[in-house]
């Protein structure tokens, strides 16, 4: 493996000239490995722990991945990016695909060549402010200081809403989410904006997360999702209906509890389908064996079990579903069907 | 002249003791503390300012917590002992989290290779830097093997994982470093001459040890080397030109063409490798110093070169020395690690991707040889003309006489700059984080920090890291102070 | 002269290429210059192979310059708004980085020069305190002191409110300097100079100029023309009758009251800040990422500067000083004739290498989000409209250029004070 680093790499390099633009599905397979781009460290979205393993609900799409191509969820090499590097780290083929917390835009899509495969998250982007500032809504925040992480789309969001409300505001650039919480709580700035998930994340580790208020209004869709290049359709498409395998699991009430009996037992032809015990094969048709959606259900379950776990309200982060709910909820999550 | 002196001594009057201001404590006062008003002034305000410096430190300092397993314990321990409200060092993160801050997410089970890896650079260093004073190549290698040995019981007994203790021998681990350790020592002891030859094998038993995998890979990688100088020896018949070309030109085909499949044909007849460590793994000081090391390793040969090129007749040659250096010197280091970053991908061939830490090896070792061509061109400069001219008297030619008269002693002149060189590339290691890496001083601390157990922790990891950054470079510094004045003397 | 034959003429020979030194040389340069375009062009044509297979047009396109850049900069030095186009946010960049450069300059060459030459004062106490200052300082990493500083600025400094007298009338914190510095978590409110009169400004495309800050600028020069003019005539009357003319009152005439004239007839005022509102509004905030980032520079490049005058004061042989007194010059005299000549020869060229130093170090400005050079064309405008190359190419070209300016000085100075020899 190591090969494909050092020397191996010149001389493939050398001999293989030409092949460029190679599948990526068979370049993981022969690596044996899914590498996955992820953050630095967002608290529930990918952190690892003391002993280096990575959770988080961005990682767990990384191991379903992982699961359906490979078999295992463990092989995936968790590539941590920043702001800045990570959509060069995808455009280079440095990772397979990118699970960062990453806002599907226009120019995103098009001008910058990739694939955002589906939404993870529906996110918007919210505002926190210190409860005695005495502000109930952002339109009450002409003239203040904010803070805001460089090299994403909030920078954008927030120039336009303020703009578009015809109000003047001071803005202090930070580069990670860290430092962005240490300037709120030592007051260098009267709000802190970023998407309302990570507000709420890092409300909720605060020692006083009473005295702290998320306004109301939010001034953006942010919907997250996983990406790939442009250009490799198959690929594209394993990890979006990877994705939605999960959605759908949840829907249908496949957990990784039930995993095995759902698959033997259900009534419903297409959790047979998904689960890979029915006649058709859905593996076959993206490349994959059969039973590719039921591991990757089984690598951490399906999406609400992945909700719960990580960012959900029993965590310390204490997200509500909200859009993220099933459509039959009232949220927006819907996948297309398994046929 | 008049002889009569009015009047003359002729007793010797006793011995009085000095005044009292001119003696003891008293003296040393008044001479490095009070001499004159403006000595007196700037005195007391160090001294106020020393006082000003503890008196604000120490209440916090004072209140130190060393056991606990989340930063709310820890600030509920504060408050019980010290009262509500009491500001306190909560240094229970670095306890809890000190194995991430040295080896990043290096398998634990595996700790002793990296110890082991780094240890043996002080080996391979033995035959460069102390070979004129065997007592102080005794003394850095007794050193240097006890704290290993030390480190990698430490490890083994106590950081292994459990998850990961399982098919892990404790004592084979033991055993092998400790043989590595005496195998050394053996050679050091009857043949010191021979441990040079370790040195020229540690890049490729540095890179084994701590990326692992097959040992082919590195031995084909260094055969290399040797297959250079074959091809030097082999062309000797078409002279001197010829010899250069073939030197440089056949190891560059086998590493491109020979070195993988001779790689994979001798792995399939002897296969022998160890446990393979993926470069996400790396992170922390083993990170750092390996970055550190790899660079200024990396870069000598090339600094060597452009060194030279700079000193070169040929206009060519010099102005591509020049424009090189000068581009590198001119640009910040954090610009060309986002080039390794964002660009070094597509100036290489298509299908070809280099692992992050590969291609910030690459981007520092040009940085670094910049800098290292100018300090060896200061020793260059600093040699006397007439070195030159007595090796053209002698009839070498030029490849003679720098390999034989001229470099030997620049070399030898710029080994304080060099190591004034590494402390500094060793210092901006840490920008890395910049690309995505985990460095020691805010990679490693973001991560930890993004856990819930520490969110919201501060100062004490940028102090710990501090502290270990200072420890390193201020030995080397003290270090390279040595070595320059022991060099002057040699030399004036 | 029989006996002295030329050297023979011989045909030319393919051989003689690489055997004659004559050609030898020439065959080599050829040689490397080959296999020098080669490699330029295999990385070319290894982009090109790259970008396309992204998809991307592998031509350079700086188009995206003209774009609207959609971002904030709080820090700016010149009219800027998201409206504004990306080349004018790399201009913003571009003079944010020169701004936090020239002042670290200035600040750590007066830091540098305190603590090198406090560092061998006879006091033992300030001696050592400057020595474990330069020791400290010089071997942890700058990214951490610059992290350090910031951290000190929001985490120890009173919050704008704190500036309020509470109901008791008793404010939590009190401004600095008599009333008109404010340092706060958020920024540091300073004085603004203002003028009563506004000459106004001229338009150089996409740069406005104060034609105020114009005119005093020209005035400047010509008052240190006119001084040395001064200072010329005052030697060449020594050269001619042996005696000095006083020029001290002539010189501080010269230099000081044409601009005290001008400013003085311009209405020239400083605005102090004040407290309205939540902020203090009035005098210029000055954001703390660039305090924090000066600070840490200063600190910094000071210790190294520090060292670099001690060396250079050390480096002038006792010797010196001697023999000047022995030739009756006064100490002042012999310090600035004889010791500062020999030592600045000494301490100069580092002392601009430490510049060069100081300007590549403001890059770290990443660290604490000041939106310099890096932060704009190579930080926000990459990440935004995705020009990686052209990007980093053209801020490479930009920074290279300051160096070479920089080092281009040095090299004139260096020329300038080289020593005669024989």
């Amino acid at each position: 493996m190591k090969k494909s680093v050092f020397l191996g790499t010149l001389s493939a390099a050398a001999l293989s000239a030409g092949i460029a633009s190679a599948a990526t599905l068979d370049d993981v397979k022969a690596r044996g490995e899914l590498n996955c781009g992820v953050t630095t460290g967002l608290t529930g979205f990918a952190v690892p722990d003391a002993n280096g393993n990575w959770t988080g609900f961005d990682v767990a799409v990384c191991r379903a991945v992982a699961a359906a191509v490979l078999g295992d969820p463990a092989k995936v090499k968790f590539v941590p990016t920043t702001g800045q590097t990570r959509f060069t780290a995808l455009a280079s083929g440095e990772v397979d695909m990118l699970a960062r917390n990453t806002t599907w835009t226009f120019s995103r899509d098009t001008d910058l060549k990739f694939d955002f495969v589906g939404v993870n998250y529906y996110d918007g982007q919210g505002f926190m402010v210190r409860k005695d500032l005495g502000v109930s809504s952002a339109k009450e925040l002409a003239g203040a200081t904010i803070c805001i992480q460089t090299g994403t789309t909030t920078e954008l969001n927030l120039a336009d809403y303020f703009k578009a409300n015809n109000m003047e505001y001071q803005p202090v650039a930070i580069e990670t989410n860290a430092e962005g919480e240490q300037q709120y709580l030592a007051g260098a700035c009267d709000a802190y904006t970023t998407d309302a998930s990570g507000l709420a994340a890092t409300r909720a580790a605060f020692a006083d997360p009473e005295n702290h208020i998320i306004l109301p209004e939010i001034i953006s869709k942010e919907p997250l999702g996983p990406l790939v290049r442009h250009g490799d359709n198959e690929w594209g498409d394993i990890v979006m209906w990877t994705l939605n395998a999960l959605v759908a699991a949840e829907e249908y009430g496949i957990t990784s509890a039930n995993l095995e009996e759902q698959a033997a037992n259900s009534p419903n032809p297409e959790v047979k389908r998904l689960l890979g015990s029915s006649e058709d094969d859905l593996g076959a048709m993206i490349k994959l064996d059969k039973e590719w959606a039921k591991r990757a259900i089984a690598a951490s379950g399906n999406y609400g079990e992945i909700f719960a776990a990580t960012i959900g309200e029993s965590t310390p982060i204490g997200l509500a579903r909200g859009l993220n709910a099933q459509w039959t909820q009232g949220g927006l999550l819907y996948s297309p069907p398994f046929r | 002249m008049n002889n009569q002196v009015s009047y003359v001594r002729t007793q010797m009057l006793a011995q009085q003791p000095p005044p009292g201001r001119e003696m003891g404590a008293v003296k040393w006062m008044r001479e490095n503390l009070f001499a004159g008003p403006i000595n007196s002034a700037l005195t007391i305000l160090g001294a106020a300012a020393v006082v000003w410096l503890i008196a604000s430190a120490w209440p916090w300092l004072a209140a130190s917590v060393w056991n606990a397993s989340t930063l709310s314990e820890c600030r509920e321990i504060i408050a019980a002992s010290w009262g509500e409200g009491h500001h306190g060092a909560c240094w229970a993160v670095i306890k809890d989290r000190w194995q991430q801050y040295a080896f990043g997410f290096y398998p634990s089970d595996l700790y002793w290779r990296a110890i082991l890896a780094l240890g043996l650079l002080f080996f391979a260093l033995t035959p460069v830097l102390f070979a004129a004073n065997r007592r102080v190549a005794n003394r850095v290698m007794g050193v240097v093997s006890l704290v290993v040995l030390a480190f990698v019981t430490v490890a083994e007994f106590r950081l292994i994982d459990p998850a990961d203790a399982a098919a892990h021998s404790i004592w084979a681990a033991i055993l092998t470093v400790t043989l590595v350790l005496a195998v050394l020592w053996a050679v050091h002891i009857f043949a010191p001459s021979k441990l040079i030859w370790f040195t020229a094998i540690y890049p490729g038993l540095g890179f084994w040890l701590l990326w692992g995998g097959s040992v082919w890979l590195p031995v084909v990688a260094l055969a290399g080397f040797v297959i250079g100088w074959l091809a030097f020896r082999a062309a000797q018949p078409f002279g001197g030109p010829a010899q250069l070309v073939a030197m440089l030109l056949v190891p560059v085909l086998w590493w491109i063409y020979g070195a993988g499949v001779a790689a994979d044909v001798l792995n399939r007849i002897i296969p022998f490798s160890i446990e393979a460590v993926g470069s996400d793994k790396f992170g922390g000081f083993v990170l750092a110093i390996t970055i550190g090391v790899a660079g200024i390793a990396l870069s000598l040969p090339f600094g060597i070169v452009l060194a030279l090129g700079r000193q070169s007749n040929m206009f060519l040659v010099k102005a591509l020395s020049v424009c090189f250096i000068e581009f590198i010197r001119g640009v910040p280091l954090i610009t060309l690690l986002f080039t390794a970053s964002l660009l070094l991908n597509y100036f290489l061939p298509p299908g070809t991707n280099f692992d992050i830490i590969l291609r910030v090896i690459i981007m520092v070792t040009l940085f670094a040889a910049a800098y290292i061509a100018e300090v060896i061109r200061g020793g260059l400069a600093a040699l006397p003309r007439g070195q030159y001219e007595a090796a053209d008297a002698l009839g070498l030619d030029y490849w003679k006489a720098q390999r034989l008269i001229i470099l030997p002693q620049a070399l030898k002149i710029s080994i304080p700059g060099i190591v004034s060189t590494f402390i500094g590339m060793f210092k901006d290691t840490t920008l890395v984080v910049f690309v995505g890496l985990l460095d020691p001083l805010k990679g490693i601390t973001d991560i930890v920090r993004a856990s819930t157990d520490w969110k919201g922790i501060y100062w004490e990891p940028y102090i710990f890291v501090a502290a270990i950054f200072f420890i390193f470079n201020f030995s080397m510094s003290r270090y390279a102070m040595y070595l320059e004045r022991k060099l002057k003397t040699d030399h004036r | 002269m029989a006996n002295v034959h030329d050297v023979p003429k011989d045909t030319f020979r393919l051989s003689m290429l690489l055997y004659d030194t004559r050609y030898r040389s020439l065959t080599i340069q050829v040689v490397i210059f080959m296999l020098f375009m080669a490699g330029i062009a295999w990385l070319i044509d290894n982009t090109v192979d790259n970008l396309r297979a992204l998809g991307k047009d592998p031509v350079f396109d700086y188009s995206f310059l003209g774009n609207r850049a959609g971002y904030d900069i709080s820090q700016r030095l010149i009219e800027y708004t998201n409206d504004s186009t990306h080349a004018r946010a790399m201009l913003v960049g571009l003079l944010n980085t020169l701004l936090v450069s020239v002042l670290g300059c200035i600040a750590a060459t007066i830091l540098g020069v305190f603590a090198g030459v406090l560092r061998l004062s006879k006091s033992w106490i300030v001696a050592r305190l400057m020595t474990v200052y330069v020791e400290v300082t010089r071997n942890v990493p700058l990214l951490l002191w610059i992290l350090l500083v910031y951290a000190v600025f929001t985490e120890a400094m009173p919050a704008p409110n704190a500036f309020r007298p509470n109901a008791e009338g008793v404010a939590g914190a009190s401004m600095i300097l008599g009333d008109s510095v404010a340092i706060t978590n958020r920024y540091t409110a300073i004085p603004n100079p203002m003028y009563v009169r506004d000459l106004g400004t001229i338009s150089l495309g996409i740069v406005h100029i104060s034609v105020n800050f114009l005119v005093l600028v020209a005035i400047i020069a010509g008052s240190i023309w006119a001084n040395r003019r001064i200072l010329a005539h005052a030697a060449a009357v020594q050269e001619a009758t042996g005696v000095r003319p006083t020029t001290w009152w002539k010189s501080l005439l010269t230099l000081f009251g044409p601009v005290v004239a001008f400013l003085w007839f311009m209405g020239f005022h400083l605005e102090y800040p004040e407290l309205k509102g939540f902020n203090f509004a009035g005098g210029i905030n000055v954001t703390n990422s660039l305090m924090a980032l000066w600070l840490a520079l200063t600190l910094y490049t000071a210790a190294f500067i520090a060292e670099i005058v001690r060396a250079g004061i050390q480096a002038i042989s006792k010797g010196q000083t001697e023999a000047a007194f022995a030739l009756g010059l006064r100490p002042g005299r012999t310090m600035s004739l004889v010791i500062l000549p020999q030592a600045l020869r000494v301490i100069i060229p580092p002392l601009i290498s430490q510049y060069l130093n100081l300007t590549k170090n403001s890059s770290l400005a990443i660290a604490v989000g000041y939106l310099d050079l890096r932060g704009t064309l190579g930080g926000i405008t990459l990440n935004q409209t995705g020009r990686e190359l052209e990007a980093i190419l053209l801020m490479a070209g930009i920074y290279l250029t300051i160096s070479l300016i920089i080092s281009g000085a040095m090299n004139v100075y260096n020329k300038s004070v080289k020593l005669k020899e024989r």
